[in-house]
């Protein structure tokens, strides 16, 4: 069987229909994942491990944060854009740094498109 | 040696604000598989929750290539990607994963996952192991754990016991195989290092024991908590068969000895799918863990290494 012209412009047309169902990478695809939050954490410097010593040491928070949404930096910071109020971090800090706090202003869900 | 947390990358290959649930441990395993296998990574994943972290629309957090696929199918399509690149001699730089969840593993993808492993096609398959259908709400699979509630053993829990998928990939001689744990993210990061360091050497074969709040019935801040307990427990032992050899991994070598592992209650009470429990569950449970222990030792004992 030999491969047409009409054939190549077949296959053409899918790969470019494939082509344009591709994905960009984007940080907020779910929007502004922070607006979910009903806990808030923060940091207590006083006990941060990090803080205390001025070295990059501890840094469980930024370890186990499913959301990426604590710098590994002295004092970690929370992104309050995306964090979702999970509270593993606080559940995992050995020196209870980090405190579970009601979130009273939950921004509106206004925000909350994909893709920004 | 395990690797200091300051010594872990910084670069991230999930980017924030995904669609997955707060506090979701599938998120934690996908986010440090990807971290230690970088940036030359193409995933090819069937129908899960991870295919909802994917992104609908125009948009992805997952900064590497995802490749989706039909249910029961990823085997067999990561031994097609992975046979596409080494004719392009791309297959020593790029490395392909199967991500897939219990269900696609265990039930709907194990013929295509033997037939692949079998014909030693060369990628990382990746069981996480949620112990469920999460993403169609919560549904048993062969993954289930004896007792665990789900919507389809709604009243007593289901009856039998999980498939033993360790075995059974076991006894098609891979040359490497490990089980991780949410809780042990940096034992997570070193295995996959590992699994990379075996391409060309067929199917690699991981198993992640991926908690899960709203299937498991956990507090949404303890995903990294409860798989601790159900390793501290000897449930879930971490361990890799490297080239035919078992080898306990460092957080659950103490747990060689019974006297050292904790009560598997405290596992179980954390997770409203266990909450009917009366005490002859609990039992199966501790003959379960002992039952697992006991021929581990024998093999330990075997190779010398007990
Ligand atoms: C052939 C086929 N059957 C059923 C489905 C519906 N489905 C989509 S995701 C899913 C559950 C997958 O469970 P698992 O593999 O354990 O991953 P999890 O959702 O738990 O992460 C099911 C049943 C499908 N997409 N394709
Ligand atoms: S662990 Fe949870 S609560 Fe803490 S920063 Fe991350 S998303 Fe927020
Ligand atoms: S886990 Fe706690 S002590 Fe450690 S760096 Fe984070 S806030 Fe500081
Ligand atoms: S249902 Fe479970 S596995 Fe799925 S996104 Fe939610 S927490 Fe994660
Ligand atoms: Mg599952």
């Amino acid at each position: 069987m030999t491969h047409t012209e009409e054939d190549i412009k077949f296959e053409q047309r899918v790969s470019r229909s494939i082509l344009s169902s591709r994905q960009t990478a984007a940080i907020g695809e779910a929007g502004k994942t922070g607006t979910w939050r009903t806990m808030k954490p923060i940091l207590h410097d006083e006990k941060c491990i990090v803080v205390k010593s001025g070295k990059p040491s501890c840094f469980l928070c930024w370890m186990f944060c499913p959301e990426i949404s604590v710098s590994r930096t002295i004092p970690p910071v929370f992104d309050y854009d995306y964090c979702k109020g999970c509270g593993v971090c606080a559940n995992e800090c050995p020196t209870q740094a980090i405190e579970m706090i009601p979130e009273k202003e939950n921004p509106s869900c206004e925000s909350n498109e994909g893709g920004k | 040696m395990v690797i200091k947390v300051k010594d872990l990358p910084e670069e991230e290959y999930i980017l924030p604000g995904t669609r997955m649930c707060s506090g979701c441990g599938l998120q934690i395993a996908y986010r440090w598989a990807l971290k230690a296998l970088g940036p030359n990574t193409i995933v090819c994943n069937p129908a899960s929750c991870s295919t909802v972290t994917g992104g609908v629309g125009g948009y992805t957090p997952i900064k590497v290539p995802v490749m989706y696929n039909c249910f029961e199918t990823v085997a067999a399509h990561a031994s097609g990607v992975s046979a596409a690149l080494a004719a392009k001699k791309k297959d020593k730089e790029i490395v392909v994963v199967a991500w897939a969840g219990d269900g696609g593993t265990y039930d709907i993808g194990i013929q295509g996952l033997s037939g692949a492993a079998e014909r030693r096609s060369n990628f990382i398959y990746v069981c996480y192991n949620n112990q469920a259908y999460m993403n169609t709400g919560i549904q048993r699979s062969s993954a289930t754990p004896f007792g665990a509630k789900t919507t389809t053993t709604p009243i007593i829990g289901k009856a039998q016991v999980n498939k033993n998928m360790f075995k059974i990939m076991r006894a098609h001689g891979l040359s490497y195989i490990a089980t991780c744990a949410t809780g042990y993210p940096q034992d997570l990061f070193e295995k996959f290092k590992k699994a990379r360091e075996f391409n060309g050497k067929g199917v690699r074969y991981i198993e992640i024991l991926s908690s899960c709040p709203p299937g498991w019935g956990h507090k949404v801040n303890e995903s990294v908590e409860v798989t601790k307990k159900a390793v501290e427990s000897g449930y879930w032992p971490l361990m890799e068969v490297i080239e035919g050899k078992l080898v306990i991994s460092n957080p659950s070598k103490k747990y060689i000895d019974k006297s050292k592992r904790k009560d598997v209650r405290k596992y179980l009470k954390m997770q409203s799918r266990f909450k009917h429990f009366t005490e002859d569950d609990f039992k199966v449970w501790e003959e379960y863990i002992d039952d697992l222990w006991k021929e581990l030792g024998w093999e330990l004992e075997k190779q010398g290494d007990l």
